[in-house]
């Protein structure tokens, strides 16, 4: 192993400059001083960085450790934010007190989709941790995965209609014949109206 | 039995049908383990050594609905468990009484306005005989809870159910 293979803790502007390296128009912005550092990337080459992102030996982003959806309206956008740690296996010629696994850097990647078309690729195949994820993702906030292998709600019944976490949702008055008038006022009226 | 041994003559137990029923189905109300949300851990507790539901005979937590005379809904229950709830209930053999556990339970409790996937209280899916509030309700007041049912199971007669209070 060279030393650059572990190199400890790339910073996201480190990251951001071998995914410029590798693909001219992946990243679109770079954010490395926020709280949550990260880099956004174009949604269309997304697949392509993830695999780059997970097999370099640079990077080796192992772990996706959330994948977030955030809906930014009355901006017509749906970010999604996938959140990845590099976990570096312990050094198998060090001593006991270096062996343990440890971060080699993290970086959160954020996809910015069209409110009214949320598709992106998905990348269930790179990470089978997304498989769940997405689906969440896709329940609450109607994000389309395509590409994900079995794209179902995870949380909502099946029947459910629309998707709750955005913004602009509209609350069911009643859901197989169970009333659910008192949801979704968002005007101040008291709760106390009608029940 | 030995404090009661050779204290009598050969005599009659009086008592009516009512009462003799009432007294063993007051004492003897099984519970379905059934928990929804935090409120079945106050109902764990409640159950535990500690508070010891079982000195008032309703320790027997029953696995299946088929055996059980009380489903204690402890925790929020959301439209998709709602048909659950139903199915359960239905399940649940003659007489069946239901404890409703907590604020959620009783009227939708902190989801009240904005919780789009939550029934604003349990009596829209299943007839309740109790409410016990609170968020969660400390073990005492399930307790409590349970005696009001009890109270409540004395006072019933083989012709017909007692009116609601």
């Amino acid at each position: 192993m060279t030393a650059a293979e572990h190199a400890v803790g790339l910073s996201v502007q480190e990251i951001a400059s071998l995914l410029q390296a590798r693909f001219a128009d992946a990243v679109l912005e770079v954010d490395a001083d926020s709280k949550h550092p990260g880099i956004r990337v174009a949604p269309e080459l997304w697949h392509d960085v993830a695999l780059f992102l997970r097999d370099d030996p640079r990077l080796r982003m192992n772990l996706l450790r959330c994948i977030s959806a955030v809906d930014l309206h009355p901006q017509p956008y749906i970010e999604v934010i996938y959140d990845l740690l590099s976990m570096r296996p312990p050094a198998s010629s060090g001593g006991p007190s270096r062996d343990l696994w440890s971060c080699a850097g993290l970086i959160a990647v954020r996809v910015r989709l069209p409110r009214d078309r949320a598709h992106v690729r998905s990348v269930a195949d790179v990470w089978p941790t997304a498989n769940w994820h997405e689906r969440e993702a896709f329940d609450l906030m109607g994000v389309t995965f395509d590409g994900h292998p079995d794209l179902r709600r995870i949380l909502c019944p099946d029947d459910w209609v629309g998707h709750p976490l955005r913004k602009d949702y509209v609350f069911p008055t009643e859901y197989h014949g169970i009333p659910a008038a008192a949801g979704g006022v968002t005007d101040g009226a008291g709760a106390s109206e009608d029940h | 039995m030995g404090w009661l041994r050779n204290r009598f003559e050969e005599n009659f137990a009086i008592t009516t049908i009512d009462w003799a029923l009432n007294w063993a189905r007051s004492n003897s109300v099984w519970p379905l383990t059934f928990g929804l949300a935090c409120c079945a851990i106050e109902m764990m507790a409640a159950g535990a050594s500690r508070f010891d539901l079982d000195r008032f005979g309703a320790g027997a937590f029953r696995a299946t609905p088929r055996q059980a005379d009380l489903m204690i809904v402890a925790g929020t229950v959301t439209f998709k468990m709602a048909a659950r709830i139903r199915r359960l209930y239905e399940q649940m053999p003659e007489p069946k009484y239901v404890l409703a556990m907590g604020a959620c339970t009783v009227g939708g409790g902190p989801y009240y306005k904005y919780g789009y996937h939550v029934v604003k209280g349990v009596d829209l899916i299943v007839p309740v005989d109790v409410y016990v509030p609170g968020c969660p309700p400390r073990p005492e007041a399930l307790l409590e809870g349970l005696m009001r049912l009890q109270e409540k199971i004395r006072k019933e007669t083989i012709a017909k159910k007692a009116e609601p209070a």
